[in-house]
């Protein structure tokens, strides 16, 4: 066992970096855990959850919607049976099909520029969204019925301005891992099987991570060089995962049980006015410290949070579970910079992502306070936005949505 | 018109390029007609490790022990460039792999890639194998269609320069996207005369500084931008001259089965990445007509070979049949009076939809080669 490797990423690492005894026992313990990589740096594809979610967080993101192009319910079943079996080679670190060598008349099954890289953790996970049910009042592949009840089209929240071609989208595909060549190689050959029947609508790069899954690790900086979700719902806190991220059986929809609910918000900073507030408003923004993260009161990023120490718009007082009644989401966000906006001003900001089981009850009341009194709106704006049910995990032989189309 | 040119009618089609250090594997392509011939070249000299092969997917191993960029070019008995393969830096070695059919060929290597160079005669012999007769019947008819697709053009771009020419700027306004349909739908025929191509469908975007500009765009800017035929007289002269020169040459073209495949995958590239977003016609707008142009002479092809397909991959040939009528229903909303509508009020959704649409189509058609040829 490599035990270098693995102390670049994932639980184990965590535990070494804390200080604890490093025994080949802890490391088993946490491989028992979902989405944990092994030694080639694969994190399993199959399993009772997608990988990608409680996953720890990895360095880049590809996250891709897709439009369903086709009425046709069985090509739509035949190309997520393709995405499957794609998706199980290209985390284990294969081309799918072949990357070169095939005949020289066709061109390649697979494009070729993650030939030879390793794994490097790729998790694909996949949502399907509300007009994937039902689309301008159309049923459209039988599936109107088996719309989650928990998956409702978000409500207008104060100060969006979403751009449609940035907005919603029949599916979802986080690609996640830590070359981004990787997850970007993977997105591409996906959406190259599924012409004819899906339609990129539109995709976003992320190319650092803003949330760690992983307890006891730093949370990492946001475009705002601050700390933020510094309370998020730990990958190996199986009963925080099933209180607040996995959906169960017994909530409604039967066939997403052991799955969960993503939500993506294109949030752009406005970097440039950010950068010229001074520290203290900074740091009261934000309710905590720049240097450290600790919240106001508080000494360390992790310790607890003294609530009415804090600013009362500040944004860790409003997002915080102790001031939500415990509401918890899982964040797996990622910080973007796509180029300038031709107003000199960097097109910057957070890819916001969340899991969770219900987000009726997580995502919009949260979001409802945090753009109602949140002081960081001034140098924020949302300006993309999506909802997916995320299926449960595929088990060996199957493929994603199977139990949605079953 | 495309700016490179990759010369997908010639007798051989180019079928496989890849870097020899790539993953330190060789690649099996093209294995076919046995071992790889191995091309040593210099700045002075080109050297061949043997002079001939059977026909069929031949791989050449050039090693550049030069000392300048080298290029790889092999030439039909004709003359015309039947592959090349540019860039190959000194000290390091590229495979190509190429389909040839039986003749006498040359290859060059041309040191500091200036189109001129040593070279070796290579004779291929031999059939590729038993050849096909329903093959055989496809490129013969695609010879057909080609010479009434030259002719259409010719004889209305000559309606069209007439037009020019009296100075009848509504009249050459009408006449222009019409001109241009036999032309679009046999355009990898016609872009394998490599020089015939750049002197009639050159796009001003994509001319080379000092070089003089002619053809249709030139014509269609002065109509569309200046509205006036003022000194375009020459210029419709020598689109008909070019054009001529196209009917003389086009019955010696070499059409292969795969070649006449590859090309209907070229046609829908050409729409996707040229007509899709408008600027094949950025004075005219009638980018619809050529779209369809397009359409037309990718779908003859498949026509053509849909016998072979239908029993080798009877799954492709049904998606293929669906996704042509899917674009050819589409274009249908488009159509206005004998054309389509200006592109310029297709709105960004619509080109959204037209441009996945053509995915959906390209998609599978770029296995049509595979299949005819496998």
């Amino acid at each position: 066992m490599d035990l270098s490797r693995r102390r670049l990423f994932g639980y184990s690492g965590a535990t070494l970096a804390a200080g604890a005894a490093a025994g080949a026992g802890l490391l088993s313990v946490a491989q028992a855990h979902e989405g944990q990589a092994k030694d080639d740096g694969a994190v399993p594809f199959f399993g009772a959850h997608q990988a990608g979610i409680s996953t720890p967080v990895q360095d880049r993101l590809h996250f891709a919607a897709f439009d369903v192009v086709s009425g046709d319910r069985d090509r739509l079943i035949g190309m997520l049976r393709e995405w499957t079996a794609a998706a199980a080679a290209m985390t284990r670190g294969r081309p799918y099909g072949s990357a070169a060598g095939g005949l020289p008349e066709s061109p390649p099954d697979d494009t070729g520029e993650a030939f030879g890289l390793p794994p490097a953790r790729l998790t694909l996970t996949v949502g399907f969204g509300p007009a994937f049910f039902e689309k301008d009042g159309k049923d459209r592949f039988g599936l109107r019925a088996k719309r989650p009840a928990a998956l409702i089209d978000l409500p207008h929240f104060p100060g969006d301005n979403l751009d449609p071609d940035r907005s919603g989208g029949d599916i979802c595909v986080q690609a996640c891992a830590d070359d981004p060549q990787v997850a970007v190689h993977a997105i591409r050959n996906l959406s190259r099987i599924g012409f004819g029947v899906v339609a990129m609508r539109w995709s976003q790069l992320g190319f650092g991570k803003t949330s760690s899954t992983t307890p006891g690790r730093q949370t990492p900086r946001n475009m705002f060089g601050f700390k933020d979700g510094t309370r998020n719902i730990a990958g190996d806190d199986d009963r925080a995962l099933d209180q607040h991220v996995w959906a169960a059986g017994k909530d409604g929809t039967a066939w997403m049980a052991g799955g969960s609910y993503a939500v993506a918000r294109r949030i752009r900073m406005h970097i440039e006015t950010w950068d010229r507030t001074s520290l203290k408003e900074q740091q009261d923004t934000f309710g905590r410290t720049k240097g450290e993260g600790n919240a106001y009161g508080a000494k360390r990023e992790h310790d607890p949070v003294p609530l009415d120490r804090l600013p009362a718009d500040s944004h860790v007082r409003l997002a915080h579970p102790d001031g939500n009644a415990g509401v918890r989401i899982l964040r797996r966000g990622y910080s973007f910079a796509d180029g300038s906006d031709g107003l000199g001003r960097l097109d910057a900001g957070l890819f916001f992502i969340a899991y969770q089981r219900d987000p009726r009850a997580q995502f919009v009341p949260l979001q409802n306070k945090l753009a109602a009194s949140d002081h960081m709106n001034e140098y924020v704006q949302h300006v993309g936005s999506g909802i997916w049910a995320c299926p449960p995990g595929v088990r060996g032989g199957g493929y994603w949505g199977e139990t949605l189309f079953a | 018109m495309r700016t490179v040119h990759v010369l997908a009618a010639a007798s051989a089609a180019l079928v496989s390029m890849s870097a020899l250090s790539a993953c330190g594997k060789e690649d099996k392509a093209g294995g076919r007609g046995g071992g790889a011939i191995k091309v040593t070249a210099t700045d002075s000299s080109c050297d061949l490790g043997s002079p001939s092969a059977p026909a069929g997917a031949t791989t050449f191993k050039v090693t550049n022990n030069g000392t300048q960029v080298n290029e790889l070019e092999i030439l039909a008995p004709d003359g015309k460039i039947v592959s090349e393969r540019e860039n190959i830096g000194p000290g390091t070695g590229v495979e190509v792999t190429v389909q040839l059919a039986a003749g006498t060929y040359k290859v060059m290597c041309s040191a500091g890639m200036t189109g001129r160079g040593p070279s070796q005669t290579f004779t291929v012999t031999g059939r590729d194998r038993a050849a096909d007769p329903r093959l055989d019947q496809a490129v013969a008819g695609y010879r057909v269609y080609v010479g009434e697709q030259v002719d259409d053009t010719l004889a209305k771009a000559k309606k069209f320069a007439a037009a020019v020419t009296k100075g009848d700027v509504a009249g050459a306004k009408a006449l222009y996207a019409p001109s241009r349909v036999g032309w679009e739908r046999i355009e990898p025929v016609a872009e394998s005369f490599g020089d015939i191509d750049p002197k009639v469908d050159l796009r001003e975007a994509d001319l080379r500084p000092g070089a003089r500009w002619t053809g249709w765009h030139q014509i269609e800017k002065a109509l569309w931008k200046k509205n006036s035929l003022k000194g375009e007289r020459p210029f419709a002269d020598q689109l008909i001259k070019d054009l001529e020169a196209l009917k003389a040459k086009v019955g010696t073209a070499s059409i292969t089965a795969t070649s006449m495949a590859n090309g209907a995958k070229e046609l829908l590239d050409e729409v996707a990445t040229g007509k899709v977003t408008g600027e094949e016609e950025a004075f005219s707008h009638t980018d619809l007509v050529d779209f369809k142009g397009n359409l037309d002479g990718a779908e003859k092809v498949f026509d053509l070979l849909k016998p072979v397909v239908q029993e080798k991959d009877a799954a492709l040939s049904a998606t293929l049949a669906d996704e042509f009528g899917k674009v050819r229903k589409l274009l249908v909303e488009y159509e206005k009076g004998t054309g389509y509508v200006s592109y310029d009020i297709v709105g960004k959704e619509q080109r959204k939809e037209l441009s996945d649409k053509v995915n959906a189509l390209g998609e599978p058609l770029s296995k049509l080669a595979g299949v005819v040829a496998g």
